[in-house]
């Protein structure tokens, strides 16, 4: 569940990208964030998962208000998170089970859990066979693929996407997207921003459309 | 949500070795990235082996000296001129008395024949002396005072005011006051050695810390990622930390290295010296209390110098 009470967010250069946002998603629900490119997707995002903290206003994710939570606690809180990113941030001198590896790396598992959990996420973007490869020798489908196992491998009940879809054709973007319905229907709550209306008008779920900070258009629970 | 999270059913013992072995991972993983960039860590180990090289070498050279000065110390005698024309039977006699002093462990006499050929062996002036019509010399006797007197100088002067008192001596000579300035002076070079090794610990920190700076920037992305997948700050920090105490522990046999070379190298100059004082002076190594210090002491300035710089970096990837 995450869950917005009046928040803004206003940077000293640029000023208010969030303005006295309000809205709620229940937990286990798919929604598209869409949106002009500076209409506030990516910093709702970021609200979310704790790389920055809202100027006004709450924001509650699991049922947990994240103002309330210490320097401390973060890293575990992140750890409930699933985030991925337009352009995926691999590392690109570690092997593709390295990068997925990643998330449950900092959280010290054991290493025959790790490996078998990896497969796992690694099988279910279809990569199974690429574990041993470096990055840089993936297209950028593929690549996408590693960054969205990496932010499942650690079974999320969140999951953030920003623009994951942003640099790929049309048929691998369906690709990624059929992978995100899988998770919803496993019962992870996804927030994924896009400004590619094609794709989510083709799709039945609940859009949220931003426009100056503001929540323009709540297409509301499919 | 909580049936997807935490790892079911792992011991608490299991827990310590999944975390006993990422330590042990993180360990030969920072060392890896050492091997890495072989030239910059070597540079760094070099100033830093440097830096505590010359503390480490002022210290054993201090040492070596008041080994050296010990020596003297115990040797401290009082020499008695006796009066000119004290016949042969009384010097005995005077002799005799003394050794029977508590205060006093052994009477030499030193006759004026055996001071001249003692100093025709050690003045070089052989020549010059044989021109002389007779022996100037008086009849001296050499006294150890016992272990107790000698180590105590104000028991050594009194000792010195009383003998002169005594009839059919001259005079009374005790030469300490060379030792004492050579203690002050030892004293100092110990002072200098603390206050050389505190400024050159703040330099190895300083090194470490820059080295580590510029690591952390190099990471930046790898660190941000970490972060947001999870990491705590503990866990960012350790290979760094990790990396600074090897920095520290590589320097710190570099130096013990430096040090024990340069006493190798002043053995022999060293020995020359002592030969023509008559004497041997094996210099002391490093003892293990300076190899303890500089085994010890380098990781722990390398981990601090890893703290301060990565600490600041931390800070800066918090949400803001």
């Amino acid at each position: 569940m995450i869950r917005f009470d009046h928040v803004t967010k206003r940077y000293p250069e640029r000023g208010e990208a969030l303005a006295d946002l309000s809205f709620e998603l229940e937990s286990g629900e798919m929604a598209f964030l869409t949106g002009r490119s500076g209409a506030g997707k990516s910093t709702l995002l970021k609200l979310v998962g704790l790389l920055e903290r809202p100027t006004r206003g709450k924001v509650t994710v699991n049922g947990r208000d994240l103002g309330g939570l210490s320097q401390r606690q973060i890293p575990y809180y992140r750890r409930e998170l699933g985030i991925i990113f337009q352009d995926h941030h691999l590392l690109p001198d570690r092997s593709v089970f390295d990068n997925v590896a990643l998330p449950l790396l900092v959280s010290h598992m054991g290493r025959a859990e790790m490996a078998r959990r990896v497969r796992a996420a690694l099988d279910q973007v279809g990569l199974l066979d690429k574990e041993r490869v470096l990055p840089t020798a993936l297209s950028g489908g593929e690549q996408q693929r590693v960054g969205i196992a990496r932010a499942v491998v650690g079974r999320p009940s969140v999951l953030l996407a920003d623009e994951p879809t942003g640099n790929l054709d049309p048929d691998l973007a369906r690709e990624i997207m059929q992978t995100f319905r899988r998770f919803h229907q496993a019962g992870v709550t996804l927030l994924i921003a896009t400004h590619d209306v094609a794709l989510i008008t083709a799709m039945p779920y609940r859009t949220l459309t931003l426009d100056g900070g503001r929540l323009l258009i709540d297409s509301g629970i499919w | 949500m909580a049936r997807r999270r935490g790892h079911p059913l792992r011991s608490p013992w299991a827990a310590v070795r999944v975390w006993l072995s990422h330590h042990g991972r993180s360990l030969l993983v920072s060392l890896g990235d050492l091997a890495r960039a072989p030239l910059a860590s070597l540079m760094t180990v070099a100033v830093v082996g440097i830096s505590l090289t010359l503390p480490a070498t002022l210290h054993l050279a201090t040492r070596n000296l008041a080994a050296l000065a010990q020596g003297w110390q115990e040797s401290a005698a009082i020499s008695l001129f006796l009066s000119p024309g004290l016949a042969e039977p009384e010097t005995q006699a005077l002799a005799e008395g003394l050794a029977r002093r508590p205060e006093l462990a052994q009477v030499r006499i030193i006759t004026p024949a055996e001071g001249l050929a003692e100093l025709r062996e050690y003045s070089g002036l052989g020549g010059a002396l044989d021109l002389l019509p007779d022996n100037p010399l008086p009849t001296v006797l050499a006294l150890d005072p016992a272990a107790a007197v000698a180590a105590d100088p104000t028991a050594l002067t009194a000792l010195r005011d009383t003998l002169a008192k005594l009839p059919g001596v001259d005079q009374a000579r005790l030469d300490t006051a060379w030792v004492r300035r050579l203690h002050a002076l030892l004293g100092l070079g110990g002072d200098a050695a603390l206050l050389l090794a505190a400024l050159l610990a703040l330099a190895v920190l300083f090194a470490v810390g820059n080295t580590l700076r510029l690591e952390v920037a190099r990471r930046r992305q790898e660190i941000e990622l970490m972060a947001i997948v999870g990491a705590t700050q503990a866990f960012v920090r350790r290979p760094f930390l990790y990396a600074g105490a090897w920095y520290g522990l590589f320097g710190g046999v570099l130096a013990a290295l430096l040090a024990t070379l340069a006493l190798v190298w002043l053995q022999a100059p060293v020995g020359r010296l002592a030969a023509l004082y008559g004497t041997e002076f094996p210099l002391q190594g490093l003892d293990g209390r300076t190899l303890g210090a500089l085994l010890m002491g380098g990781p722990l300035l390398g981990l601090a110098g890893a703290w301060l710089a990565v600490g600041r970096h931390l800070a800066a990837c918090a949400p803001r």
